[in-house]
């Protein structure tokens, strides 16, 4: 149990340290697609623009938080939190039912 | 490779969404059959090093850059069925939080990145494990090149989508989408196969792909 809690513990933080510590430093040139979506001439189909206004951390940043680094950092670490208790609660909710699993 | 909306038609993402939908339904009720207690932690771990790791766009050729996608990761780790749970908690979070990819286009994304690239790259990987030399180093290069297609062929149904839509005929797109992909993808084997050595040396048992493979057991 220990040694079970120790690789979780160790994978989790190791986590929170790309989504906090490494992020700031993502680059920020297009990515595959909307590389090809621009020489392609269809980037400007994107309707994301409304969209982004009604999501609380458009593009991986914090409203108000001046700096670009610490913004993304804030974003890393709420949605690798969020996912990481999500992903749990989630797991929980659909994983086998001990009782069911005796019958 | 998260499509935003309006790239793809409401037909489209509604048929890409009724797959989805269907298949996790699968995902869902196979775990509530099969997913143990014990496991729902790395599930939980798994996704949240998906999420962080996709954050880091790395730069492949001429200003572009690429991400990990972690749909094969996650399949080897947990079965490809609770791949697609892990999958579907990373990209709703994704569009809902951060507008990573549009929301209606959801469907679209779910399918390519967990459909295409988690059940059709997890079906590459095992065809791999039956060729290659089942050794350890054998598993690793089985979940490298797995990754590498997992990649590709995402990116390809990415193409077909945008070319159903209208958006752009198949045959512009899908040759410039491939071939940055096919770069991407060289990424995601490297990220897939270290991440998954690091996990065979700490908690072998924790790799669900790896018991298939009883010479790897040994060769540990």
């Amino acid at each position: 149990m220990k040694r079970s809690f120790r690789f979780f513990l160790v994978a989790g933080v190791v986590s929170l340290l790309i989504g906090i510590a490494v992020s700031p430093f993502a680059s920020s040139n297009p990515d595959g697609l909307e590389r090809v979506a621009e020489e392609k001439g269809f980037i400007e189909n994107a309707e994301s623009a409304e969209l982004w206004s009604s999501s609380p951390l458009p593009d991986y940043g914090v409203d108000g938080v001046e700096s670009e680094h610490i913004s993304t950092s804030l974003a890393g670490l709420i949605g690798t939190m969020a996912t990481l208790i999500v992903g749990f609660g989630v797991g929980r909710m659909l994983m086998k039912r001990r009782d069911e699993g005796k019958s | 490779m998260h499509i935003p909306d309006g790239f793809v038609s409401a037909t489209v993402n509604l048929s890409t969404g009724a797959a989805c939908a269907a298949l996790v339904g699968v995902a869902v009720a196979r775990a509530n059959r099969n997913l143990e207690a014990q496991t729902v932690p790395l599930l939980s771990v798994t996704a949240a090093f998906i999420f962080a790791a996709q954050m880091v766009n790395f730069p492949v050729a001429a200003g572009t850059s690429g991400h990990f996608m972690g749909a094969l990761l996650a399949a080897l780790l947990l079965g490809p069925w609770n791949a697609l749970i892990v999958m579907t908690v990373v990209l709703v979070l994704q569009a809902l939080l951060f507008a990573d990819g549009g929301i209606l286009a959801l469907g679209s994304n779910l399918f390519n990145m967990g459909v295409v690239g988690g059940l059709a790259g997890y079906a590459i990987f095992l065809g791999l494990t039956f060729l290659l030399p089942k050794t350890r180093t054998g598993f690793l290069t089985s979940g490298a090149v797995a990754a590498w297609f997992s990649i590709v062929l995402a990116s390809l149904f990415a193409s077909a989508e945008l070319a159903l839509s209208g958006t752009i005929p198949f045959a512009v797109v899908a040759p410039a989408m491939a071939g940055v992909h096919s770069i991407i993808g060289v990424g995601e084997a490297l990220i897939t196969s270290t991440a998954l050595a690091l996990v065979i040396s700490a908690r072998p048992d924790l790799v669900q792909a790896a018991p298939r493979n009883t010479m790897l057991r040994r060769s540990l």
